[in-house]
């Protein structure tokens, strides 16, 4: 699935990364536990997370294949959070939806997460 | 490679094990080995900001291993064992809110680790070494 269509599907907004959305994730994961994310066995290349931290960013950037973080129930990072998601060339959106529907509607419609599920 | 990680310090934590995992993509490591090898790297870097009073990260690649050394001073652990268990956790609330201390560190460490030591976790700090096969 093309960044675009998750756009598209969460009715989200872009907030870095607007050149990238041609490209393709296979998997995702949705979680606020990045200790969570970090255990994972497979890649996931869509992290949806109601955490709104710089640790969010570090955490998809040391596992190197995460390209885009959603974050959901219309929470807004900081500055910070973007600067540092802009310089590890990973894309952000916000969707207004609650980490649960978000996650459902990206299955729904063909994404899925990894081996470990 | 050696960086100073600071305790509590959860705006820069990670930093050290963004940078090793920068120069390990730099020299060419196949990448199952760069994400085992960051993965274990930034669990170690998270519990000396989470647990300790501050610490070191040491890192060093070989043509056939990368060998991480997190040491730190601070209280240690108490029970070895206990904190081997997945989701056994002493964090306090703050660091479970920013997503960390769900008691799956030093079990995920293991896991993407070949080997790990747990050399001292004694009242004057904890040395963890970890070598990951090239």
């Amino acid at each position: 699935m093309k960044l675009a269509e998750v756009r598209e599907i969460l009715k989200a907004e872009v907030l870095c990364g607007h050149e990238r959305l041609s490209e393709e994730v296979n998997t995702a994961c949705g979680a606020d536990l990045m200790s969570d994310v970090l255990a994972s066995k497979d890649e996931k290349s869509l992290l949806l997370t109601g955490l709104t931290n710089v640790q969010v960013v570090r955490t998809a950037e040391v596992l190197g294949d995460i390209i885009c973080i959603v974050f959901v129930r219309g929470k807004e990072p900081g500055c910070e959070i973007l600067e540092m998601a802009d310089s590890a060339s990973i894309v952000v959106m916000k969707t207004d939806y609650p980490l649960f529907i978000a996650c459902g509607l990206l299955y729904k419609n063909g994404l899925n997460c990894g081996s470990d599920s | 490679m050696e960086f100073d990680v600071k305790a509590r310090d959860f705006s820069s934590a990670g930093e050290s094990s963004s940078a090793f995992r920068k120069t390990l993509l730099m020299l060419s490591v196949p990448s199952d080995i760069v994400r085992r090898a960051s993965i274990a790297a930034y669990e170690a870097e998270m519990n000396i900001v989470i647990h300790s009073y501050g610490g070191k990260m040491h890192f060093e690649i070989y043509s056939d291993k990368i060998v991480i050394i997190a040491e730190d001073t601070g209280p240690g652990i108490k029970d070895l064992e206990l904190a081997m268990t997945e989701g056994y956790s002493t964090a306090p609330k703050e660091v479970i809110e920013m997503g960390f201390g769900a008691g799956m560190g030093l079990p995920n460490m293991k896991r993407n680790a070949d080997v790990m030591d747990i050399v001292n976790h004694d009242e004057n700090g904890t040395k963890i070494v970890m070598t990951i096969n090239i």
